[in-house]
């Protein structure tokens, strides 16, 4: 009963978005679809590190360089030209599986370069291993310590994408092609495969909310959440609080870089924007916006605002609106502005009332509970 | 490398590391009063030397720089008005991600106000040109300017924080708020004087250092991660080992561009914040009890 009921926003999601497709198909709009599609891959970042954030309660300044690592990773193994290789034995049998194939570039240039089911798997596998490399020592570390040297690692993502010639310097990555994922889908930016992108990246964002849900109500979710409000009293109940806060740093690293990888393939580039600390920054804003620990207005601000971003309405004042938001959340509205006004706030208004309705509220949820176990 | 040079590259990285020290030391005024690390402090430097820079055009060069320093001291004062003072109860995050976003909201302002150019103030004595010869090493009188101010603004905050009245009530807030304020000390107002104090300080600092790295908007965040790092290698609080610390990444990163790619330079600050907080968080020069400040 309880496991269904907290799967209805994941129904009712996939309702709007198909009405969403339906009312811009009406209005004759559906190169708005784009942007969203776009918007869903970024919204990817902020569920994971809304996970970090809200349910850990560890910040990130550094989630755009496992974006970057993500996206980069694929890039560059898509678009590595192997054709100088071709009678070599290892490429002639990654090319018999189909782990390296031969395609035509934009310029019509026959390229032979790893597929990208196989770039997929190696930018996870990477960001994965980083994730854990850095977590390791840096999870260890609190508050500002912790923000400053996630900030310290996307710095130094930021400056080797801009530095190395492998990644193109400050002209990125392009030229990357289409990921075909089986026959008839593939990730592709052409307004041809609109339609059917739109719903590829839905159908990701929700399986990765599923993911992250499940995660939240499990075990692993009470763990994290105990740690969040008091990570002394959670140590003292025998919580491994270092092993699940560095399990779930990796995992919104792989959240991150799943997002990485796929907007790339949209957008067939990549380039250093997207590893800079403002996106680091304007993800966490976001997270702030939702709730902190709430993933479903983490998943409804990150469409809604990357949104507005990439259709330029902030106009010259994008950077601004974002830092603005933190401020005025932090300072008016800790909690988001998507939460249900908290029991707190009834109390100064009737005392009684509130306790009465507390007592309805804690009943409910040990019944619930009761009947669950 | 021969003897002149390695002067020339000392001298390059004291200069640049007492800016460092100097917004280190801004760090520290604002963590010991508040225990928050004030993510906008790298932009008061830029904030400062872009206003001199445009009062420059009106008024002599000293007066411009003293109406900057005023003003970004107000700025200071300000903020913390406005925005920590109404937060003051929340928690660390909180504010941490609050002066994040002062420190971009800063810079945004800065872009559509003095937009990207790169701009800088004039040489406070003789010309780009003119140099002063040390040890065989040519160096421009600017530096002494940037190594003699910085001396100064350590020497008279030391003296601040010993002698005077109100430089005695901070250091009791940051020692025990409470204490202090059963003491009659009004330690909001300590609070908002530590922000205007580090904003004031980051201003000079920005002025003096405008001649020779040049001013541009987005030079605060960069400033502010070596500042840190800086802050973090002396041991967050300690003003002194902050000047020691300064100088060390100063001259480490001067080396580095002598022998690599001027690209790296940043990394260098970066690689030694990620060391500086993997094995000793609570700096190079701490004391024991300090280390507790890992889980503050």
């Amino acid at each position: 009963m309880m496991r269904l009921r907290m799967y209805y926003p994941v129904l009712v999601s996939a309702l709007l978005i198909v009405a969403l497709h339906l009312v811009l198909a009406a209005a004759h709009a559906t190169y708005y679809m784009t942007q969203v599609t776009m918007s869903a891959y970024y919204a990817l970042v902020v569920i994971g590190l809304c996970l970090l954030m809200g349910y850990a309660g560890q910040a990130s300044l550094g989630h755009a360089g496992f974006f970057a690592i993500g996206g980069y990773t694929s890039a560059v193994l898509t678009t590595c030209n192997l054709s100088a290789f071709r009678d070599a034995p290892a490429i002639a049998a990654l090319r018999s599986i189909g782990l390296v194939v031969q395609w035509q570039d934009l310029y019509g240039k026959e390229v032979l370069s790893f597929s990208p089911w196989l770039a997929f798997g190696a930018a996870l596998l990477l960001a994965g291993l980083i994730a854990l490399v850095i977590g390791l020592p840096v999870i260890r570390l609190k508050g500002h310590y912790l923000a400053m040297a996630t900030l310290g690692f996307g710095l130094i993502v930021y400056r080797i994408v801009l530095g190395a010639q492998l990644f193109g310097r400050a002209d990125g990555v392009s030229n990357v092609p289409a990921f075909r994922l089986v026959d008839g889908l593939q990730v592709n930016g052409r307004a041809l495969f609109r339609v059917q992108n739109y719903y590829i990246a839905w159908v990701v964002v929700l399986a990765a909310m599923v993911l992250a849900i499940n995660l939240v109500h499990s075990r692993v979710g009470r763990a994290l959440r105990s740690i969040h409000q008091s990570e002394e009293a959670a140590h003292s109940l025998g919580v491994d609080t270092y092993r699940y806060k560095l399990a779930t740093f990796v995992l919104s690293a792989l959240f991150a870089a799943v997002g990485g990888v796929l907007l790339t393939h949209y957008n067939g580039s990549i380039g250093p924007s997207e590893a800079t600390v403002m996106k680091s920054v304007r993800y966490v804003a976001i997270v702030a916006v939702g709730g902190m620990a709430n993933l479903w207005g983490a998943l409804v601000m990150g469409v809604l605002l990357n949104f507005l971003s990439l259709r330029g309405v902030f106009g010259t004042y994008d950077d601004a609106v974002f830092g603005a938001i933190l401020i005025l959340i932090m300072l008016f509205a800790p909690n988001g502005l998507l939460r249900v006004p908290n029991l707190r706030a009834v109390s100064s208004v009737g005392r009684a009332s509130a306790l009465a309705f507390q007592r309805v509220v804690r009943g409910r949820t040990t019944s619930t509970r009761r009947s669950h176990g | 490398m021969n003897f002149p040079q390695i002067v020339q590259y000392s001298l390059s990285g004291i200069t640049v590391g007492s800016i460092y020290a100097i917004t280190a030391i801004g760090f520290n005024i604002v963590y010991c009063t508040t225990g928050v690390i004030n993510f906008a402090q790298g932009e008061f430097l830029v904030v400062g030397a872009m206003t001199a820079i445009s009062l420059s055009r009106v008024v002599p060069l000293p007066v411009a720089i003293a109406l900057a320093v005023l003003l970004t001291t107000a700025l200071g004062g300000l903020i913390e008005l406005v925005f920590i003072r109404r937060a003051r109860d929340a928690s660390v995050l909180r504010l941490i991600v609050i002066t994040i976003g002062l420190s971009i909201v800063i810079r945004e302002a800065m872009l559509h106000i003095w937009d990207e150019t790169v701009r800088s103030l004039p040489y406070f004595t003789g010309t780009t040109v003119s140099t002063i010869t040390i040890l065989g090493a040519h160096i421009s009188p600017q530096i002494l300017w940037v190594l003699g101010v910085s001396a100064v603004i350590v020497t008279a905050l030391t003296l601040f924080f010993r002698f005077t009245t109100v430089g005695r009530a901070m250091r009791a807030c940051s020692d025990d708020r409470m204490a202090a304020r059963l003491c009659g000390i009004n330690d909001r107002w300590m609070v908002t004087l530590s922000f205007m104090l580090s904003a004031g300080i980051g201003a000079l600092a920005g002025c003096v250092i405008s001649p020779v790295t040049q001013t541009q908007y987005d030079m605060g965040a960069p400033l502010a991660i070596k500042g840190f790092t800086v802050a973090i290698l002396g041991g967050l609080g300690n003003s002194m080992a902050a000047v020691v610390a300064g100088l060390f990444l100063g001259l480490l990163e001067a080396f580095t561009v002598s022998q690599f790619a001027a690209a790296y330079k940043e990394v260098v600050a970066i690689v030694v914040l990620l060391l500086i907080l993997v094995f000793r968080p609570s700096g190079l020069f701490a004391r024991r009890d300090v280390s507790a400040l890992r889980t503050a």
